[in-house]
């Protein structure tokens, strides 16, 4: 009984901060969009958000963030494995998450610099003989600016997965006649797939309502959700519909959780 | 856990020792309490010299407080919780500050110096009969180019802008108000049309230039121009000004079919304690010697007329920054067209943002 009190007590932050700072939020977010730009009572923003420009939007968005997810991965899990074999890893580690101490507009201007007509990216293409290019305000410039700073959290689960892997489990496989890639296909992936899996929910969601980077890198040239919802609420004041685009991109999300989430049993 | 609370106890103990401190300091400064005025103005937009001689000349002690946007500024002053005596917003937050009840009506007969202002610049819409404002600097949205880039080819009009050689070559300002009206004065419409139809048509258009736009950017747009990342650039004067300070090569022009005409106008809001003081401030600055003098420092435009006569001619025979009276004729103040015009402008520029190469 006295032990159930306490729990009781030690839980008063835990909900407190639930209800503050996820509860309320939704709750207010849905409540906005349910008002129309001279704040009367109506749904005409869910019925906005259904036509092509919107539609085209969300697309678009879906489209890069998955870009994003997937250079992500594709870097982040060799990264990761080659980490888990090398001596100090918790130095490695730390020396891939520093960069991310570092302000992300910091890092953007930098980016400006190094991919301008004038910059070492092309001084280093004129050197060997490729010549300038146009690499600011591209989609490869975007997708490479955004790789570049969520790579460290997708790098950190796989990493995680693969140290906790028992090595017997290799040793096993390789004993039973596995080649190399056959152990990595039926045993070391599926086992860190957990990992993986958080890996893309951290990337893609986030990278879903990107909004500072696609002005500074691409532009404008690339419009997400996230750039539509800062439109709506830092310049035209139109609450409403910058809620309606959030309460979409909340069921979005948590769509994705569902989906990522639900065959974790199964593997 | 001790030690944690020491901790804490520790920080706690050195803030309030270190308010103390401060607040001891601002005493013997004179800064709060007595005759003080607070002054919230733009980043570097006056020059501090003046400010040492107005508190010379009235013994009002100044503090200057600086802002970057028109946004940050209201909710500043909406929050009241610093006693700002005069501000500087630009014209269409004015109008709006007007209907939020935020700003306080000037005493005219106290600003002798209002003669000085040239007519053009009175009376205007945001504004009329300035009830609640004084301009302050004014300036145009135009066209910074790199002559040397172009191979020499001149630039007069936005529908220049058009011209297929200039492929990839125009860094647009991220505003709606400012694309588009672009488009509409390319088509010779006002820039505060509220036609559907007109604003459509402008909206066709600007999607044909999309192949000459390298991106839509916003305030690195000063950086990028003068490293020469583009040759043509859409920005207000101001910052041209800035720009070309920084990259002799470039030039500005206003576009002959007409432009936006700007305003940053001196205010007192709702938050001010020393009213006398700041219509003194206000009085001082509208001072033709002393107006003269901020001009040269800053390098905006300014609408005092009798300052005109202190400034050095070079500066005052500059079409670029004084435009002749018929361009000036053309160039028209933005209006505000109320939320739901100003989202059709939005959600158009949205669309045209959206539209691929």
């Amino acid at each position: 009984m006295e032990n159930k009190a306490k729990f009781n007590l030690y839980s008063i932050p835990y909900f407190l901060w639930v209800v503050f700072f996820v509860v309320a939020p939704i709750v207010l977010v849905l409540y906005y969009s349910l008002f129309d730009i001279d704040g009367n009572f109506s749904l005409v923003n869910y019925k906005n958000f259904f036509t092509p420009v919107y539609l085209m939007m969300t697309l678009n968005s879906f489209w890069y963030a998955l870009l994003i997810t997937f250079f992500s991965l594709l870097f982040a899990y060799p990264t990761a494995y080659l980490l888990t074999k090398t001596k100090h890893k918790q130095l490695w580690l730390l020396l891939i998450i520093v960069p991310s101490w570092i302000n992300l507009l910091l890092k953007a201007y930098a980016f400006l610099g190094i991919f301008g007509t004038y910059g070492a990216a092309n001084k280093f293409l004129e050197a060997i003989g490729i010549g300038s290019k146009q690499i600011l305000f591209t989609d490869f410039s975007f997708i490479f600016v955004s790789v570049y700073i969520f790579i460290p959290f997708m790098i950190l689960p796989i990493f995680n997965a693969l140290n906790k892997l028992n090595p017997s489990f290799m040793d096993a496989a390789n004993d039973l006649g596995a080649s190399t890639w056959t152990t990595f296909r039926r045993v070391i992936f599926p086992l860190t797939l957990d990992g993986v899996k958080s890996g893309c929910q951290v990337v893609f969601i986030p990278a879903l309502s990107l909004f500072m980077l696609t002005r500074l890198i691409s532009g404008n040239r690339v419009i997400t959700l996230g750039t539509a919802i800062e439109q709506h609420f830092l310049v035209i004041q139109d609450w409403g519909m910058g809620s309606t685009i959030a309460v979409f991109l909340i069921i979005f999300m948590f769509l994705i959780m569902a989906l990522t989430g639900a065959r974790k049993r199964g593997v | 856990m001790k030690q944690l609370v020491r901790v804490f106890l520790t920080i706690i103990l050195v803030s309030i020792v270190l308010l103390f401190i401060t607040n001891r300091l601002n005493q013997s400064q004179g800064l709060s309490g007595g005759n003080t005025l607070t002054v919230y103005n733009w980043g570097d937009y006056i020059d501090t010299d003046l400010i040492d001689q107005f508190e010379k000349e009235t013994g009002i002690k100044v503090i200057y407080e600086t802002f970057d946007s028109n946004e940050a500024m209201m909710t500043k002053i909406e929050q009241g919780g610093t006693t700002y005596d005069v501000a500087v917003p630009s014209e269409y937050m004015i109008d709006k500050m007007i209907k939020e009840d935020l700003l306080i009506q000037l005493d005219h007969s106290k600003l002798t110096n209002l003669e000085n202002i040239d007519e053009r610049f009175l009376d205007l819409p945001f504004d009329p009969d300035n009830v609640y404002s004084i301009p302050y600097f004014w300036g145009t949205v135009g066209i910074v180019y790199n002559p040397e880039m172009l191979n020499g080819m001149e630039i007069t009009s936005w529908n220049d802008l058009w011209d297929p050689k200039l492929k990839n070559e125009i860094l647009l300002i991220d505003g709606a108000r400012e694309v588009i009206g672009m488009g509409l004065n390319s088509l010779h419409y006002s820039l505060n049309d509220t036609n559907p139809l007109h604003l459509q048509e402008a909206k066709a258009k600007l999607d044909l230039l999309t192949p000459n736009i390298k991106a839509i950017v916003g305030d690195e747009n000063k950086l990028l121009l003068a490293n020469k990342e583009a040759a043509i650039g859409i920005t207000w004067s101001g910052d041209a000004s800035e720009i070309m300070s920084e990259n002799e090569d470039l030039d500005y022009v206003v576009p002959s079919e007409g432009s936006n005409l700007w305003f940053d106008n001196m205010v007192i809001p709702k938050t001010a304690k020393n009213i006398d003081g700041a219509h003194a401030f206000i009085n001082f600055m509208l001072d033709a010697k002393v107006s003269a003098q901020n001009t040269e420092y800053v390098s905006y435009s300014t609408p005092n007329k009798a300052a005109l006569e202190f400034l050095p001619e070079e500066v005052v025979k500059d079409e670029r920054f004084y435009p002749s009276p018929e361009l000036t004729d053309k160039l028209e103040v933005y209006e505000n067209l109320g939320k739901r015009n100003l989202a059709t402008y939005n959600e158009l520029f949205l669309e045209f943002k959206m539209h691929r190469k």
